[in-house]
Parts: C-alpha cells; sequence; structure tokens
C-alpha cells in the first residue's frame, strides 16, 4: 500500500472550498428547501414517559381548515413497521426495536402517536393543540435498578435488561486472588447528547405517476436508510432517493433513522403534496437520540510497584425506552475501551443494557469512550495515590511499549472479532504531552490552595479505534466540460469533506484542485456507500477516492490511445493531459467532447475494501483551579496530543480536535438531560440543557502527530475526529481530582458542576470534623 | 387566528413592501417570505443566536421579535455582508481563513453580531469578542478559531475610511 509520491496538497491546510457558500449565506440546508404547493408536517408527542394510549380525540382537529391529514397508528399498515439495527444487530434486542408510532404504549416522553399535515407548521400545531389524547399512566421505569420495581416496558419480555454479556481474558479471578493491592469504585457519567445546531428535517417528494419517492434532509448513512425506508415502504430501493444537502453539524445523533424518516414519506405519498417536516428545539432534546448515561463498577488489582495485574468491572448503559439503529455500541464500546492502551494480562468486563422510560440512546462523538476513559484513568490516579506513585510514572509503568504492539486485547464482546492495536509509540505521545503542560514543573502547585482556589494537573491516555469496514466506493465521472466529478458513499456533516476528498484526488491525478466536484448529495449516484461515522470518511471514503483517481488515470489513458493511435505503454498522464513519448496530448476536455454519444460519459468505479479498525491513541492533560467558595472550575491549561497517522488538512486535523474538546468539556461540565422520577425530561430548551459558550474554555491546544502510518489504508489516516473528545472527562476528572485530594473525596461522576464540585469538597470536610 | 399587515422595510440596500402575518416571526418572514435562507433557526426561543440580523445596526435575535414590529426597520443580514460583486468581506474571509466555521450552520447569526461589534467597537480585544460572542453558539469549533479570525479581522473595521459602511 502506498500514498502518491509528489503530495503537494494533501498534508496542506488548504482553505476549505465549500466555505464561501456557507458565509455567504447561500449553504442549502433541509430547512431550505422549497417546493411548489408543499405541505408541512408537525409531530404530536407523548407527555406521558409510560403508559396505555386510552384514546385520541382528533375531531376538532381535523375540523380546523388548512388541516390536510392527521395520522395515527390506526392509519399506518400493519404490523406496524420496526425500526431496524444498523450497528450491533444482536438478536437480544429484537423485542426492542421502535415502532415508527406508539398504538397501545408509550414508552418515553416525546414518542410520536400522530402526525398533523396542514397548510403551514403553525397550523398543524394549532391542531395539535385540539387534539385530546387520554393515556393510562404506568409506573416509569427510570433508575439502575430496572427490574425492582415490577414495571416491564415490554411485557412480553419480563424484564428490562435488554441484554447482558461477559467477557475475560487471562486469569481475573487468580489475578484478584493473588492481589497486592485493590481498589473498587463506582462511576457515572451523565445523560447528554450532542444537540447540533440545526435540528433535523425532511421534505418527502412523492410522485404518484413513477411511484417515486425524493427524501431530502438526509444525513450520515443515507444509503442504508434509503433500504431501511425501502423495506418499510414495499418499494424497490431505486424507487427511493435520498437527498443530502448542507447538514449543520452531525455528531453521531443526526443522520440515524427515526421514526419521522418512515412517518414523513408516509405522509407525502398520503397526501401526494410535498411534505416538510422541521424539528424544533424541544422536540429535539426529547426525540433525537440521547447518549452517555453509562455507569461502571471497576476494580483494579496491581503490585505495590505499581503493575497494573488485573481489572474487572460492570459496565450498565440506560438505552432509553428502545434499541435504535446504533444498536449496543454505548455500552458495548465502553466495554470495549475500558482497558485503554495499558498493558493488563487478566481482565473480565461484563455489560449491561438497562431499558428505562427516557429518550432512546445512540451514538454521540466518542461513544462508550467518553465514559470508558473516565472511568479507567480516575481509577488509574486513585491507585496511584494509595500506592504513593506519580500518575505519570504509574502510567509509564503500565502502557504499553512500541514492541509489544501488535497487541490483542481479545474479544470484547461475543459479537466482536479480537481486538489488535497494531501500530503506534504510545510512550512517545504520552511523554510530549507532559512536556507540553510541564507536568514536572507543577508538581509544586499539585493540590494546592493559591489565591484562594486549589490547583491540579491531571493526565489520561487513550487509545481509540475508527475507519471501520468493510467498504465504501466512488464513481470519477469526466464530464463534457471536463471537470471531473467525484460520487462518493461518504456524507458530509461540517468536517469538510469537499476539500480534503479533493486534496486526495488532485494529489493522486496530480491536476488542479478546481477541475474536481465532490458529489456526495444524492443516493441516485453509487449503488451503495456506508456513510459517514466512526472517523471512517477519510480512512475508508478517502481510500476508495484514491483508488477511484488511480483507475480513472487508466481509463483516460486508454480512451487517450484511441485518439492519439498510440498504445498505452507509450502514454503517461501529466498536467491534466495524456502525453505520448512523441510529445502528442491530449486534454481531459479533448477526451471528454470526442466520445461517441452512445458511450455515455466516462466513469469508474473506485473501491476499498478494509476488515480491520484503526487505533489512534494519545494523552491528554488539564490543568484546572477549584473555587472551594463556589465550586467553579476554571481550566487554565489544556493539551491533547493524538497521533492521527496522517492529517490530509492540518487546519481540518486541528479543527476536528478543538471542537471536540470542548463538546468534551461541555460534557464535563455542563452538558445534563435530567429526567424527574415520573421520567420527565425537564431540560427540553436550551435555557435548561447547557452547553459552552465562547468565554468558558479559551485556553486549549491540540497537537496532531504523525508519528505511525495506519497500517489498515494506503493514506496511513487514522481517526482524527474523536479523539479530542474521548480522553476529556478522564483528564479533567484526575485534575479536579487532583486539585481536592487534600478534601478528602474523589470525583467519579459526571458532570462536575459548581454544585457538585462545592459538595465534593465541603461535604468531605464536614465528615472529617 | 392570524391576519396579514403590509409592512416597509430595507432589507441588505433594497426596499420591500410586504404582507406579513401578525404572528409571524420576523426570521420566518426573511425565510419564507423573502427567501433569504442564509438567516437560520437554531432554537426559536434565544438562546442559540443562529438567527441574528442587523436591526437599524443593533444585533438581534429575529426569532424573538413578530414581523410586523419590523416595519420601518433596515436590516442587514448574512447575504447583505459580502461585497456588492460578491466578493467576501474582510471578516468573511478571516473565518475562511481561520478554519472558524463547520458545518456554518450557526456562521451567519455569528458574523452578523461579529460585525456590528467590530463596527461598534473596532478595537475590541479576545475578551470582549469572548464576551459579545458568548450569546452565540457553535457545537463545530470550540470558539477559538472564531476569536482569533474576529481578531483579524479588526483591522478592516478600523480607521474613517470605513467608518460606518457596510462591508
Amino acid at each position: 500500500m502506498t500514498f502518491v509520491q509528489n503530495a503537494t496538497l494533501v498534508g496542506t491546510s488548504l482553505e476549505r472550498l465549500e466555505d464561501e457558500r456557507f458565509l455567504s449565506g447561500m449553504g442549502q440546508y433541509v430547512a431550505d428547501i422549497r417546493k411548489a404547493g408543499m405541505l408541512h408536517a408537525a409531530i404530536v408527542r407523548s407527555s406521558v414517559a409510560h403508559g396505555r394510549i386510552v384514546r385520541l380525540g382528533l375531531d376538532a382537529a381535523r375540523a380546523l381548515p388548512g388541516i390536510h391529514a392527521i395520522v395515527t397508528a390506526a392509519d399506518i399498515p400493519q404490523p406496524i413497521p420496526r425500526i431496524p439495527l444498523r450497528l450491533v444487530p444482536l438478536p437480544e434486542f429484537a423485542p426492542y426495536h421502535q415502532p415508527v408510532i406508539a398504538s397501545a404504549k408509550v414508552r418515553y416522553v416525546g414518542e410520536p402517536i400522530a402526525v398533523v399535515v396542514a397548510d403551514s407548521r403553525a397550523l398543524a400545531e394549532d391542531a395539535i393543540d385540539l387534539i385530546e389524547i387520554e393515556i393510562d399512566s404506568l409506573p416509569p421505569v427510570g433508575d439502575r435498578d430496572v427490574d425492582a420495581g415490577g414495571s416491564f416496558l415490554f411485557e412480553e419480555t419480563g424484564t428490562n435488561v435488554a441484554l447482558r454479556y461477559h467477557t475475560t481474558s487471562g486469569d481475573p479471578d487468580g489475578a484478584f486472588a493473588t492481589a497486592e493491592y485493590t481498589r473498587k469504585e463506582t462511576f457515572q457519567v451523565q445523560r447528554h447528547t450532542a444537540a447540533p445546531m440545526e435540528t433535523r428535517g425532511l421534505t418527502a417528494q412523492w410522485d404518484a405517476s413513477g411511484q417515486t419517492l425524493k427524501l431530502y434532509g438526509a444525513a450520515k448513512v443515507p444509503y442504508f436508510n434509503r433500504r431501511a425506508l425501502a423495506a418499510m415502504m414495499n418499494l424497490p430501493e431505486t424507487s427511493l432517493e435520498l437527498i443530502e444537502v448542507d447538514v449543520g453539524g452531525g455528531f453521531g445523533v443526526r443522520g440515524e433513522f427515526y421514526p419521522e424518516d418512515y412517518l414523513v414519506p408516509f405522509v407525502a405519498r398520503m397526501v401526494g403534496k410535498p411534505v416538510s417536516w422541521i424539528e424544533d428545539r424541544r422536540e429535539h432534546l426529547m426525540a433525537t437520540n440521547h447518549s452517555r448515561d453509562v455507569g461502571a463498577t471497576v476494580e483494579i488489582a496491581c503490585a505495590k510497584d505499581g503493575k497494573i495485574t488485573g481489572l474487572r468491572g460492570e459496565v450498565f448503559g440506560d438505552m432509553g425506552a428502545y434499541i435504535r439503529t446504533n444498536g449496543g455500541v454505548v455500552p458495548t464500546a465502553a466495554g470495549m475501551f475500558l482497558q485503554g492502551p495499558y498493558r493488563i494480562a487478566n481482565v473480565d468486563i461484563t455489560v449491561l443494557a438497562l431499558m428505562t422510560n427516557k429518550t432512546p440512546v445512540g451514538t454521540y462523538r466518542g461513544p462508550g469512550r467518553f465514559e470508558a476513559n473516565f472511568f479507567r484513568e480516575r481509577l488509574l490516579d486513585m491507585a496511584a495515590a494509595d500506592l504513593g506513585i506519580d500518575p505519570a510514572e504509574f502510567r509509564r509503568i503500565n502502557l504499553i511499549r512500541e514492541d509489544e504492539l501488535p497487541y490483542s486485547i481479545g474479544k470484547r464482546a461475543p459479537h466482536l472479532p479480537e481486538a489488535i492495536y497494531d501500530t503506534g509509540d504510545y510512550h512517545n505521545a504520552f511523554e510530549r504531552c507532559l512536556t507540553e503542560i510541564d507536568w514536572a514543573g507543577k508538581a509544586a502547585i499539585q493540590g494546592r490552595l493559591i489565591d484562594g482556589r486549589y490547583h491540579g494537573v491531571g493526565i489520561a491516555s487513550f487509545v481509540e479505534s475508527g475507519g471501520a469496514g468493510p467498504k465504501e466506493t466512488s464513481r470519477f465521472v469526466l464530464e463534457k466540460d471536463g471537470m471531473v466529478t467525484i460520487a462518493v458513499g461518504s456524507s458530509m456533516l461540517g468536517q469538510g469533506l469537499e476539500t480534503t476528498f479533493s486534496q486526495i484526488a488532485a494529489d493522486a491525478l496530480n491536476i488542479p484542485i478546481s477541475a474536481f466536484r465532490i458529489d456526495h448529495g444524492s443516493t441516485a449516484r453509487l449503488a451503495d456507500g456506508l456513510g459517514s461515522y466512526h472517523g471512517r470518511s477519510i480512512i475508508v471514503g478517502g481510500s476508495a477516492v484514491l483508488d477511484g483517481a488511480n483507475k480513472f488515470r487508466t481509463a483516460v489513458i486508454e480512451a487517450a490511445a484511441n485518439l492519439l493511435g498510440r498504445p498505452n505503454s507509450e502514454l503517461r498522464f501529466e498536467n491534466g493531459a495524456v502525453v505520448s513519448d512523441a510529445g502528442a496530448s491530449v486534454g481531459l476536455g479533448q477526451i471528454a467532447t470526442s466520445r461517441p454519444p452512445e458511450d455515455g460519459l466516462l466513469s469508474v468505479d473506485g473501491i476499498f475494501l478494509v476488515n480491520k479498525p484503526t487505533y489512534s491513541y494519545g494523552t491528554h492533560a488539564a490543568y484546572v483551579a477549584v473555587d472551594p467558595d463556589t465550586g467553579r472550575v476554571e481550566v487554565l491549561d489544556y493539551v491533547a496530543v493524538e497521533d492521527v497517522g496522517r492529517a490530509i488538512n492540518p487546519m481540518i486535523v486541528s479543527g476536528q480536535a478543538i471542537g471536540a474538546l470542548v463538546q468534551g468539556l461541555g460534557g464535563v461540565f455542563l452538558d445534563h438531560l435530567i429526567y424527574d422520577e415520573q421520567c420527565q425530561l425537564l431540560t427540553a430548551s436550551f435555557a435548561d440543557y447547557l452547553m459552552p459558550t465562547a468565554t468558558d474554555f479559551p485556553s486549549l491546544r491540540s497537537i496532531a502527530l504523525e508519528l505511525r502510518l495506519s497500517p489498515t489504508n494506503p493514506l496511513g489516516a487514522k481517526s482524527a475526529g474523536e479523539g479530542g473528545m474521548v480522553p476529556v472527562a478522564a483528564a479533567v476528572g484526575n485534575a479536579v481530582g487532583a486539585a481536592v485530594r487534600s478534601c478528602g473525596t474523589q470525583p467519579l461522576t459526571l458532570p462536575l458542576s459548581p454544585s457538585k464540585v462545592w459538595s465534593l469538597i465541603h461535604e468531605s470536610a464536614a465528615a472529617a470534623r | 387566528m392570524s391576519r396579514k399587515i403590509d409592512i416597509t422595510l430595507d432589507v441588505n440596500g433594497a426596499r420591500y413592501v410586504h404582507a406579513a402575518d401578525t404572528r409571524s416571526t420576523l426570521v420566518d418572514f426573511l425565510r419564507d417570505e423573502l427567501k433569504l435562507t442564509g438567516t437560520h433557526i437554531g432554537c426559536e426561543h434565544g438562546v442559540c443566536g443562529a438567527c441574528t440580523v442587523l436591526i437599524d445596526g443593533e444585533a438581534v435575535r429575529s426569532c424573538l421579535m413578530l414581523a410586523p414590529q419590523a416595519d420601518g426597520a433596515s436590516i442587514v443580514t448574512v447575504e447583505g455582508l459580502a461585497a456588492p460583486g460578491g466578493e467576501l468581506g474582510p471578516l468573511q474571509r478571516a473565518f475562511r481563513k481561520h478554519h472558524a466555521l463547520q458545518c456554518g450552520f450557526c456562521t451567519p447569526g455569528i458574523l452578523t453580531t461579529a460585525h456590528a461589534l467590530l463596527t461598534q467597537e473596532p478595537g475590541a480585544d479576545a475578551d470582549r469578542i469572548r464576551e459579545v460572542l458568548s450569546g452565540n453558539i457553535c457545537r463545530c469549533t470550540g470558539y477559538i478559531p472564531i476569536v482569533q479570525a474576529v481578531l483579524e479581522a479588526r483591522a478592516a473595521y478600523r480607521g474613517p475610511a470605513r467608518a460606518g459602511q457596510p462591508l
């Protein structure tokens, strides 16, 4: 596997090609799509967390002028379609798939009960106010002890534990039986979510004569959604076109198949007119995937000299009311990444997926990893303190060395293959981070009260998978004007693919970047595409672009051979033209226009197949000051070091890292989806659901290393979008833990809100008195 | 429950006399009636700042205002920030240079907010820029490149030649 030798654009911080339209207000997001005669939908949602639907009174709403349809479960073909799992489709989850609309029972606040179609969104909402909904409440399930109350979300299963599995490596029982030191703690990462700035939205347009559907607003995984929707609507896949316009952020939650992805096309087909549905922010916070909400009880075994001899634990994920498309990814990944980049021979991990009357959980940037790193790195710091070993030295003892790679951590779930860390120099990234934060120099202020605030420095190391296979495709088309359109199966959610894919193609073919147009806009372009998640767009999608470029060169030379009357062996592709040894030359434009009409446009397909993930890794360090009077934590300095293999566009890589850091810091301090005892969501507005703003975290640094190319792909790239996120709670948790160590209590749960930090300091002080 | 009244307003230098639904927000009016979809709706309750436009020079949340309240106003939206030929203005260019946008959804509201700030306070320092932008939520960038871009664009707002001119 080799990448082009003469890379001139790859590796440079090219300004983004997509920016001009965004900066001038010319981006086109789904709410900007207008169709003649378009109607508007609004969703009637359950206000009760758990109950039986007794009656829906629709007459008054139906009588309102401007209302075209009100659809309930009774209008949907039976059996009501249920949303398939895209990832981790374990048979245990089968009873818990979400129906596209509630019929007999409701299981979370926000679950769709009916769809109103009207001349305007405002009229549709007027109609919703006139709908009478009678629901008999059932006891809600919200605590971790999900089966204690005897109330079951799905009575037929007789339990609210959807999944439980157990994996081991080595001899954990023996390791713990003979351990010189053990410590066990219980941790919790609170429920929060991505909250992209653009809410979800769809515009569906049904063509009755052709029996075809166009659906605008696809994102992330349009080809999977087309397949799922085609099956639900009983249509051939080719009768559906899912169209991806500009997307205002994804971070995992946007673009998955939600109930509305069926309901909006269904009502559009029913009323025979285009129908638009744009989620409002309140809906978004109760209907779009939540995430995190993983807890764990973890125990570590060590020798007195600091060598970790065993790790065992139970990881419990609150999945909410249904298992949606991401299946068990969140708790599974938390179990998978609990070991991290450390040499631990004896491991025992149990994973549970719990059903509760809350919004279903899906993936959010760094799913399971944000949680697992917090659990492990916090426990490591507590063990190091108990053993009297410096936290950095404790990690040096246990971090896997390069000469131990490849390193297998075994099978960490029944449905997953053996996980093998491939390449890297974990110690190099670790030492670089310590140098950047001045770990040695800061030893003097560790835990000290300085000018009324406790200061602390924390570090956390991680390893992180990306680049999920099995494949991605691309199609290079030579347009009549000599331009090259590259259709890709990857999706764009703000990560700059139009630029980075163009950089790869331009280098591979050595022609100007302006010759390319990246087309990620429609499922009509390719037979299949896997989309953008798991840090896979560059790794798998970019490698498919590279493969397409190489095949395109061959095809162009072949086409020119006929025009020039020379054999392929005497031709080469240079500066946008095919040149013969004798000096004759034919440009792309000429090749395009000289094709006979019956041949159509010159087109080649690229593909990249891969069955192994990449493993990026690194270390983060946080330096904080904790105000004991208010509990407020200020992040004074933060350094993130990650080996990304190869940075296609370093500016974009840095942007991903800094953006992820701030989202991660939000998860540490602010973001929190709070439910009351009745499983009512208390944080359904941006006044209640807090996220970082410009004043919160001004002092952050990211350092992308290119220490070791990934062996899985010709670009050598590793995931660069999530490493900025995954160890943030770990590093900050350790910094706060170091700062308040003299107070006696350690942070074990997130968020580290001022009230919680204040309590940590003062309640332990009170207990000591 | 709703009726329409005619309102007159200037938007990006063009005069409009247009019927507005009395219960339509200004942002819906701009987007649906005037087809200026560069102004985005992020929360519809005045927190996120995506819908920020300039009304008589002040940065205002167009989701918190009814369209008829804009009768007689002079409005600038993101579509009005570029030069007449469509060439990006200095703030927009700085955003591109510093990678101060990713998905682009919050960008119009941040550009209008920053434009109002630099027009009134071309010497604003990083702390002041952060303070003013703290009313705009961005989920992609982490704000650091946005602050760098606004700092760099200050030069274009300084000096008598540019004072008070639209960019």
